[in-house]
């Protein structure tokens, strides 16, 4: 209340107002975009869940909880993806750690960087015709018929959930490495050198020292990861061959192919709420550990 | 040991890449089978009429999603450093589900969500000669929404670590707010903006399945190198991957040079 003539009162007005204003521009575009292309697409998912498939494919309203009551007519999907994409994030992790320790600690600060976006880089090129080439690679006439050579005959790579994991590796190594990395990085040297000058042997320091501070980099990476085994297509599609299937497979199958809208969206539906479930719990996890891990520290 | 290991994690990225690049320059008509050097399917790939539509689709949904996201990302991330209370925690929830959600759902979501609506307009809008349907501008609507919450948290992270007292000293100056903004505030924003551009149009030049879902008629380059993948592959689409490959590595190589000398100045 700093003036009381009605023109003071107009003026403090248009002081506080007019940030307003414009902060309310800024964030009017993206704003638009959530709303229409997020929220309302959601929520129709969610609506048509509930409905019936039309005669001719589609969506017929209605309200029924058939949809989730068929869920299992899909279980499989369900059981490769919730099998094979927190196997897949594990294994890529577990070999992630030992190169992002490499670039960390053994690499020169020069070539640090470099040999980081070397890593990186197939991440950002055609996920598409680098599935491809592992197709080849795995398939028939690739990685068994060399084994057939040395002697070692009837080995099927392709289309099992080996070959699905092998790509998840190699796809994901190149995200899995870089806060793994980060994290390693800020990892003071001279906490490790503590360790060693109190006796403790380099394994011993590398699980009670190194492995516990490294922790939120490899969650990091591993969250990022795990997201986008979870929602993949092309992946299984060219890996898995129709044989291991994951939800994305079923939800083009869905739409595409069979054009059953409503049970779809209700595998659409699952799909999300079992992940932003087991992200939640993944990251209250997470934080419990760190937090102790810290208060130990200190 | 740990070197060793580094060699085979290199060997084992950047086999199937070669591979791939090899093969390109194949001389038989079988995609994995060595005839002779020859770069006919160059020549081959660059004057078919399909890929060269399909590539320009690409190039002009990857660009004009860049644009767009740049833009409102950046808008965003300046507009959330405004806000307080329970707009900015909704904001920000909202910025997570748009990059959480599979990009799978996304598709499926816009799809139907689009096609419903263009079912009941369109009855309506048939006496105007105007038929709504889906197309490239889906693509775009959906590309840009996953990339505004990347662009935006790119230029916020860079906004945290600006030194206010820059700001404070240009307005100690009597510099306008917009005159700030333009001469202070952007030149710092700018090497983030950058990066998230850049990676903006990498993420939608590679995109497969939004675009599978929301594309319409319309063909995107991945589009069309899936189709002649389950079709039974010619060296031809090795040819275009190479190129699509080289040209995704510069750009990335770019978008890490201006992200760290970005880095750098504001150090310095």
């Amino acid at each position: 209340m700093r003036g009381s003539s009605p023109r003071m009162m107009a003026l403090s007005m248009t002081k506080t107002t007019r940030p307003k204003l414009v902060t309310a521009l800024l964030l009017a575009p993206a704003a638009l975009f959530f709303v229409f292309l997020l929220l309302v697409p959601l929520t129709v998912v969610l609506i048509f869940s509930f409905g019936e498939r039309a005669p001719a494919g589609g969506y017929l309203p209605a309200f029924t909880l058939q949809n989730y009551m068929d869920l299992p007519a899909r279980g499989k999907a369900f059981f490769n993806t919730l099998t094979l994409a927190p196997l897949g994030t594990l294994l890529t992790a577990i070999f992630a750690f030992p190169m992002a320790y490499f670039l960390a600690v053994k690499v020169s600060p020069r070539w640090r960087v470099a040999m980081l976006i070397l890593v990186m880089a197939p991440f950002w090129t055609s996920q598409l015709l680098r599935y491809y080439a592992w197709m080849i690679i795995l398939g028939n006439k690739g990685l068994p018929s060399w084994l057939a050579i040395v002697g070692i005959t009837d080995v099927r790579i392709i289309n099992t959930p080996w070959a699905v994991l092998i790509g998840a590796v190699y796809g994901f190594l190149p995200l899995m490495v870089p806060p793994i990395y980060v994290s390693l990085e800020k990892l003071d040297k001279r906490l490790l050198e503590a360790s060693a000058d109190l006796g403790a042997t380099p394994t011993r320091t590398f699980f009670q020292v190194t492995l516990p501070l490294a922790l939120p980099g490899v969650a990091t990476g591993s969250m990022l990861v795990f997201i986008l085994l979870m929602g993949d297509y092309i992946l299984p599609q060219f890996l898995g061959g129709g044989k291991v299937f994951f939800i994305g497979n079923a939800l083009v199958d869905l739409f595409l192919q069979s054009r059953n809208w409503p049970f779809g969206a209700a595998v659409s539906v699952a799909l999300v709420a079992i992940m932003f479930v087991t992200i939640y719990f993944y990251m209250r996890f997470v934080l419990s550990k760190t937090d102790t891990r810290r208060a130990a520290l200190v | 040991m740990l070197r060793a290991y580094a060699i085979c994690i290199y060997i084992f990225l950047y086999l199937p890449i070669s591979l791939i690049v090899f093969f390109s320059f194949n001389a038989g008509k079988y995609a994995m089978s060595w005839e002779g050097f020859s770069i006919y399917w160059y020549g081959k790939a660059f004057s078919n009429p399909l890929i060269m539509e399909a590539l320009r689709t690409s190039v002009i949904i990857a660009l004009s999603t860049a644009v767009l996201s740049a833009i409102i990302g950046t808008l965003t991330a300046l507009g959330l450093e405004r806000l307080k209370g329970w707009l900015r925690v909704t904001f920000d929830a909202l910025i997570y589900v748009a990059i959480m959600v599979p990009g799978i759902v996304i598709g499926i979501s816009t799809l139907i969500a689009f096609v419903s609506v263009f079912d009941l307009v369109n009855p309506s809008l048939a006496g105007f000669g105007i038929k709504l349907q889906m197309g490239t501008w889906a693509v775009i609507a959906a590309h840009v929404l996953f990339n505004i919450a990347v662009v935006a948290l790119l230029v916020r992270a860079r906004l945290q670590g600006m030194d206010r007292s820059l700001v404070d000293a240009s307005e100690d100056l009597y510099a306008t707010p917009l005159g700030t903004f333009r001469q202070v505030v952007l030149p710092l924003l700018a090497p983030s903006i950058l990066a998230g551009f850049l990676l903006a149009f990498t993420f939608s030049f590679e995109d497969f399945i939004i675009a599978y879902f929301v594309s319409g008629p319309d063909t995107t380059l991945p589009i069309y190198i899936f189709s002649s993948i389950r079709r039974g592959v010619t060296p031809e689409i090795n040819a275009v991957g190479s190129v699509v490959l080289l040209s995704s590595f510069v750009l990335l190589i770019i978008a890490q040079a201006v992200l760290r000398r970005g880095e750098r100045t504001s150090r310095a």
